[in-house]
């Protein structure tokens, strides 16, 4: 956890108009020290049993998840084993494992494209005004709040047909292509805060009276100073497309879904073996969690910026 | 136009992504809304003969029909309790944390870490676990929380959850999302809190306020517009849930119903297309009704920050 522990002084990606109160700063004062003895004394009985209630569920996946197949009863999955065993884990990976590689080319696609269009959509309206960017934007932006059942029904029949046209445009493949779209609102919304802030604007003028037209701007000068606002993105649509549910179950299916959509039948089976079920949600977990304990304050800017606006 | 120059090439560049948007995200709308707004026939055997039958009148009678159904009034019940505790849920937790961290506690990176975890789950994957949690036997069947209230000698606790026969049962399912997503809403506020000069608790305390006094008036007034856009996304959230109600109720349970969960029924288990539509369209709605005032609200003051 040390990565998240004190690394989130600055807001990678401030919000657009730089409202000053996103910035994650120390208060000055030495940690702990104010309030009396009794007062710090019930922060800390507080927090400390908040954490045991917020890692219960992790409690009961783990140790569930070493108890050998048949030997977890439901009734005593308090317990700790009496005999670790590996066996739910094994199976999980047995039948996790192809909807995993799939998943992340999943996410790792989505991650790349979406960010790449979300960098070209920012720049454009944060610094290259045209008429009617402010509509456009907007309508960009209602596509992030939109609940997807909204498009469900004919997007469900569009990419059949696309399908009956082109055999290989399916599972993996669909899903890339229609997160990647919805995947725009956000990355652009992103990107246009990390540019209103970060690029100066006198470096875009000296391009200007250099002569560079707009591309070649983009290229040399905008696109290298983007790193930090790609981060946040890749992991945000990396997270969002590894963890989506919805999209699966309506464009997919088991042979060529993701793993939320293996794992939703793996525990919806008749005779659950709870090993195995636990093992499959920590392993199904595990990269998601593993980006957010790695790069958590990439992963909190994310949030910043896509919220407060 | 003599300005087009200058604007032109902007707008080629993104404008793969405006096509993308405006088919994806507006065509797609308008297609479904077209869909809710068709008439329909279903085949029904009469006399070991299949005949069709009018199903749904077409226009916008289909929005009446759907509203005065009993299921749909009843899912429509659902996500108002559901929204409303996660709404009170997230809200409390999210700001009892950021108070009790804003200060700076030792180890406060960790208790951070912990309190926003949880939002790094898939909601399937967090479903598959509180399903068990929120079993609803009690007594010597207890399994998950039931079973946990027991062995600490809180018996009276135990619950039947989300399965309960009662209008109020959505609330134990605003349970898990409440866990989930807290941590975000925490991670907001705190976010307010540090934003704010300490000069102004400072000028406060000088004045002879108290603790409680400068939370209540220099603090908590300042972290409205924070709280908004917590509302606005837990909201939109719970309106669109889906996943969660999904992975713990399974596919078509009626006790748990909600709007999003419901479309699927009447999809796949009724085969009901133009129904799902109205339903979506609706549902669209009242996402619109909450989301569209706070955008152009945000775009404004956006403006006029800058202007």
């Amino acid at each position: 956890m040390s990565a998240t522990t004190d690394a989130l002084p600055a807001d990678p990606v401030p919000p657009a108009g730089a409202k000053p109160t996103t910035a994650y700063r120390s208060t000055g004062k030495a940690p702990g020290t104010q309030g009396s003895v009794a007062t710090r004394a019930t922060r800390y009985a507080m927090l400390i049993a908040f954490v045991l209630v917020i890692l219960m569920p992790m409690y009961v996946l783990i140790v569930t998840s070493f108890k050998p197949t048949g030997g977890a009863g439901a009734s005593d999955a308090w317990a700790l084993p009496t005999t670790i065993s590996t066996e739910g884990w094994a199976s999980a990976i047995e039948r996790l494992a192809p909807s995993l590689i799939r998943t992340v080319i999943l996410a790792v696609s989505v991650a790349l494209l979406s960010s790449m269009l979300g960098s070209m959509n920012g720049f454009v309206f944060s610094r290259w005004r045209f008429p009617g960017d402010q509509v456009v934007f907007t309508l960009f932006l209602f596509g992030m709040f939109i609940p997807y059942q909204a498009v469900m029904i004919p997007l469900t029949g569009m990419m059949l047909d696309v399908e009956q046209a082109l055999p290989w445009f399916q599972g993996i493949v669909k899903l890339i292509a229609v997160h990647t779209i919805f995947g725009i609102p956000i990355c652009t919304l992103i990107f246009r805060n990390y540019y209103a802030t970060a690029v100066p604007n006198d470096i875009l003028e000296a391009a200007k009276i250099d002569g560079a037209g707009m591309l070649r701007i983009y290229r040399s000068v905008v696109l290298p100073l983007s790193i930090p606002a790609f981060v946040v993105t890749l992991i945000w649509q990396f997270t969002s497309a590894w963890n989506d549910f919805l999209f699966a179950l309506f464009l997919t299916n088991r042979n060529n879904g993701p793993v939320t959509f293996v794992l939703n039948e793996l525990a919806g089976g008749q005779n659950p073996d709870y090993p195995q079920i636990m093992a499959g949600v920590l392993i199904a977990s595990l990269p998601t969690l593993l980006v957010y304990i790695l790069l958590g304050r990439y992963f909190i800017g994310g949030l910043m910026s896509g919220s407060v606006k | 136009m003599s300005r087009a120059k200058t604007w032109l090439p902007g707008l080629v560049l993104i404008s793969p992504s405006i096509i993308l948007i405006a088919i994806f995200v507006y065509g797609l709308i308008g297609q479904n809304i077209w869909t809710s707004l068709n008439a329909s026939t279903r085949r029904v055997v009469v006399g070991g003969e299949i005949v069709e039958r009018p199903q749904h009148a077409g226009g916008i009678g289909n929005y009446g029909e759907l509203l005065s159904t009993s299921d749909y009034q009843h899912a429509l019940w659902n996500l108002l309790v559901l929204t409303v505790v996660f709404l009170l849920g997230t809200m409390f937790f999210g700001l009892l944390w950021a108070v009790l961290l804003e200060k700076g506690v030792n180890g406060e990176g960790v208790f951070r870490s912990v309190y926003l975890f949880p939002m790094a789950v898939s909601f399937i994957a967090a479903g598959v676990v509180w399903r068990w949690l929120l079993s609803p036997q009690e007594g010597e069947q207890a399994v998950g929380l039931n079973q946990l209230f027991q062995m600490v000698g809180l018996d009276g606790l135990q619950s039947s959850w989300w399965s309960a026969d009662s209008r109020w049962n959505m609330a134990a399912m605003a349970m898990p999302a409440i866990w989930q997503l807290s941590g975000y809403v925490m991670a907001l506020f705190l976010a307010g809190f540090r934003g704010i000069s300490e000069d102004q608790r400072e000028a406060a305390r000088i004045d002879g306020a108290t603790d409680r006094q400068i939370y209540r008036h220099v603090l908590f007034p300042q972290l409205s517009p924070i709280a908004l856009s917590a509302l606005i996304i837990i909201g939109h959230m719970s309106m669109k849930m889906f996943d969660l109600i999904y992975a713990i109720a399974g596919p078509n349970s009626y006790v748990a119903a909600v709007p999003a969960t419901l479309m699927w029924t009447q999809m796949f288990n009724q085969g009901d297309k133009v129904m799902a539509a109205v339903n979506a369209t609706i549902l669209l709605t009242i996402v619109a009704v909450v989301v569209v005032p706070y955008l152009v609200y945000t775009n404004r003051t956006e403006r006029e920050r800058s202007s």
